[in-house]
């Protein structure tokens, strides 16, 4: 269909910005030209996201990489403004180094892509929202639709409709709470309470508040350097743990 | 009420492109409708900068007892923005020798496609917006925080100290100043428990604005203050306005532009200025309803169901409250502007992390802790007015108790369950 047609041309635009993206990041050898092709990268993988109706994970994607990425640029900035062109300049070792580890990388991209079955999940999300919502509205319409076949069709419409639609940020405000939607399904639609992600969050944000925490006292030793306070200040981290 | 909403929003999709379908083709009918809400958009970033710089002129001159623009396109001197616009088209697009000239003029294009793209998930009246989404307001704010790259990377690629110094305090401002605007965009947020602003704007519905979200509890009314505060901040205008601090430095991270190139700043500065004052108004001014209830009275289907012609003459009654209200916060941001002098960096930073942030994270956990406290105490979760979960429809239960009519809706809806605003509504009534 026309869409799907027009979902793989926007498709390749936004891959090939993110690529093109990547490579300004490992081709330039100017700090801030590399957080600007950053920058582009990972707009245009929030736009692929986007695309994939994953419209939480791309608006988060833009919050909080691309906002990472000015914190990047600014010490870019800070950190070299002494000449205004700061160049990295590599090492043939650091080259072989990150040619060694970019391999490595890829060949786990390559094994991790090649370990899904891609069928089934393109068996899985067939339909546009637009398809999705109109099924739905059919479901709506039709009155007989008393036995377990329909309101299975029933559920299935409305996890596409949602999902195709990318209205993914109730289910996942709601398995931050503990409700796990996907392995609710796989149980036969029973619902149980867990801890669900809002534990592995906190502890991350916890992880966080020390580390910022880390950081300031630092920044603010530095001013007046004791040894002591040097040892207080690795007791409270490890205390923070 | 998701559910619904969701197939609302659709329909007044599916309306025209139907339509058009029929009419020319589905393809042709698919591109004909993003061609015209592009073309809308484009429309509103080049007439919002327009009208607002004109407005702008007025306004401050009016504050210094001088006229401003009398002469160019009559009286009211309205077309000297078009004569400024023309002017800055012809003049030559300059780079500096120590610039670094790719950056330098790629800069402006961020600044001015953050600022147009968050025009996209802006609903300029009931049913009506370019894309409907789930979590416009996080999307709104997310779009709108890459702007601050342009701007540090424009303030680099001059070459200039005085742009560079600019763009450091723009990011420092940034950065601190992007929390506690999220937190009082939070605030209304939780009382509705919904991210979507037409959501948010259907539920302030109602007579002599009572359901406006300011009115809704003493913290959203707090909020809209740190809001329009923390907004003033995130446009970068005085007394915020440390980033250009024209007497300090010259110009800030402008210094170096001239001709279009400058006025791509420009453009994004004042449609940023229209957005924020958007959400503004959407979140706590009741959107586009005029709050006087008439709308709720003479349509109360609204346009989910196809459009009628009430129906169209209330989106256009309230296209026209919406920009109204819009244009008076940005003249409140025009009117600060000009009375209040700048403040230093030191003094922006502390009143951020000292003063905003603080009030904002109270404001978020009193808001949270209001309507539980309210309901123990009195036995409503609202002050005046009806309980806002009240004027909720449920068609989603409803299609659910007639799918399986034999399991009560409201048990076999797990989300029901959890959503916050039943919390308020099924608690206590």
């Amino acid at each position: 269909m026309g869409s799907l047609q027009i979902e793989a041309i926007l498709f390749y635009i936004l891959a090939s910005i993110a690529v093109g993206g990547a490579l300004a990041v490992v081709l330039s050898q100017h700090v801030v030209r590399m957080a600007a092709g950053l920058v582009v990268c990972l707009g245009a993988v929030a736009g692929l996201f986007m695309l994939l109706h994953a419209d939480f994970l791309g608006a988060a994607q833009l919050m909080i990489y691309v906002g990472g990425t000015i914190v990047i640029l600014i010490f870019g900035v800070m950190l070299t403004s002494g000449a205004l062109v700061g160049r990295v300049n590599a090492s043939p070792g650091e080259m072989l180094g990150a040619l060694g580890l970019g391999g490595l990388f890829f060949a786990l991209m390559v094994f991790t892509v090649g370990a899904v079955d891609w069928e089934a999940v393109a068996a899985r999300q067939p339909i546009s929202p637009r398809d999705a919502d109109l099924a739905l509205d059919r479901l709506q319409t039709s009155e007989t639709s008393n036995d377990n076949q329909a309101q299975a069709k029933a559920d299935r419409a409305q996890t596409l409709a949602e999902r195709s639609a990318g209205r993914s940020t109730r289910p996942l405000g709601i398995s931050l709470l503990g409700m796990r939607h996907e392995t609710d399904k796989l149980a036969g639609g029973k619902v149980t309470a867990g801890t669900g992600y809002l534990l592995p969050f906190e502890i991350i944000s916890m992880h966080l508040l020390v580390v910022l925490i880390g950081a300031a006292y630092l920044a603010r030793a530095k001013q007046k350097v004791k040894p002591n306070e040097q040892l207080t200040m690795t007791g409270g981290y490890s205390h923070g743990h | 009420l998701l559910l619904r909403l969701s197939f609302e929003q659709h329909r007044i999709h599916a309306v025209p492109l139907e339509f058009l379908s029929a009419l020319v083709g589905g393809r042709l009918a698919f591109f004909l409708i993003v061609g015209f809400h592009t073309a809308v958009l484009s429309g509103l970033l080049g007439f919002c900068p327009a009208f607002f710089i004109w407005l702008e002129r007025k306004v401050s001159a009016r504050i210094q007892d001088r006229l401003g623009p009398t002469r160019v396109g009559g009286r009211f001197g309205w077309a000297q923005s078009l004569a400024d616009g023309i002017k800055l088209i012809q003049k030559e697009d300059l780079a500096p020798a120590a610039s670094d000239r790719a950056m330098f003029q790629i800069a402006p294009y961020i600044v001015v496609a953050a600022a147009f793209s968050s025009l996209m998930v802006l609903p300029f009246t009931r049913g009506v917006v370019a894309v409907p989404s789930e979590l416009g307001a996080f999307l709104i704010l997310a779009i709108l925080s890459p702007g601050v790259v342009g701007v540090v990377l424009a303030g680099y690629a001059s070459g200039s100290k005085w742009s560079l110094f600019g763009a450091m305090r723009e990011a420092a401002q940034m950065v601190s100043y992007e929390i506690p605007l999220a937190l009082a965009m939070l605030v209304p947020l939780l009382t509705v428990g919904s991210l979507d602003f037409m959501q948010v704007v259907e539920l302030q519905a109602g007579f002599a604005g009572m359901q406006w979200l300011v009115f809704a509890n003493p913290f959203n009314f707090l909020a809209f203050i740190v809001f329009l505060t923390v907004s003033l901040a995130s446009v970068k205008r005085a007394p915020f306005d440390l980033a250009e601090a024209e007497s300090e430095l010259v110009a800030g991270f402008l210094t170096e532009y001239s001709g279009i190139r400058w006025s791509y700043f420009f453009l994004a500065e004042y449609t940023h200025m229209f957005t924020v004052s958007a959400i503004a108004v959407l979140l706590f001014l009741g959107g586009w309803w005029t709050g006087l209830g008439i709308e709720t009275w003479l349509d109360p289907v609204g346009p989910g169901d196809g459009w009628s012609v009430v129906t169209l003459l209330l989106a256009f009654l309230g296209l026209g409250v919406f920009l109204l209200k819009c244009s008076l916060l940005v003249i409140l941001q025009m009117l600060i502007r000009w009375t209040l002098p700048r403040l230093r960096i030191d003094q922006v930073m502390t009143t951020c992390l000292k003063y905003l942030l603080p009030i904002s994270c109270v404001l978020l956990l009193g808001a949270a802790t209001w309507p539980l406290v309210l309901a123990s105490l009195t036995g409503r979760t609202t002050l005046i007015g009806p309980p806002l979960g009240d004027t909720i429809k449920r068609p989603a239960a409803q299609l659910r108790a007639k799918l399986k009519p034999d399991i009560p809706a409201v048990v076999n809806s797990r989300a029901h369950e959890l959503a916050p605003q039943t919390l308020q509504v099924g608690g206590v009534r």
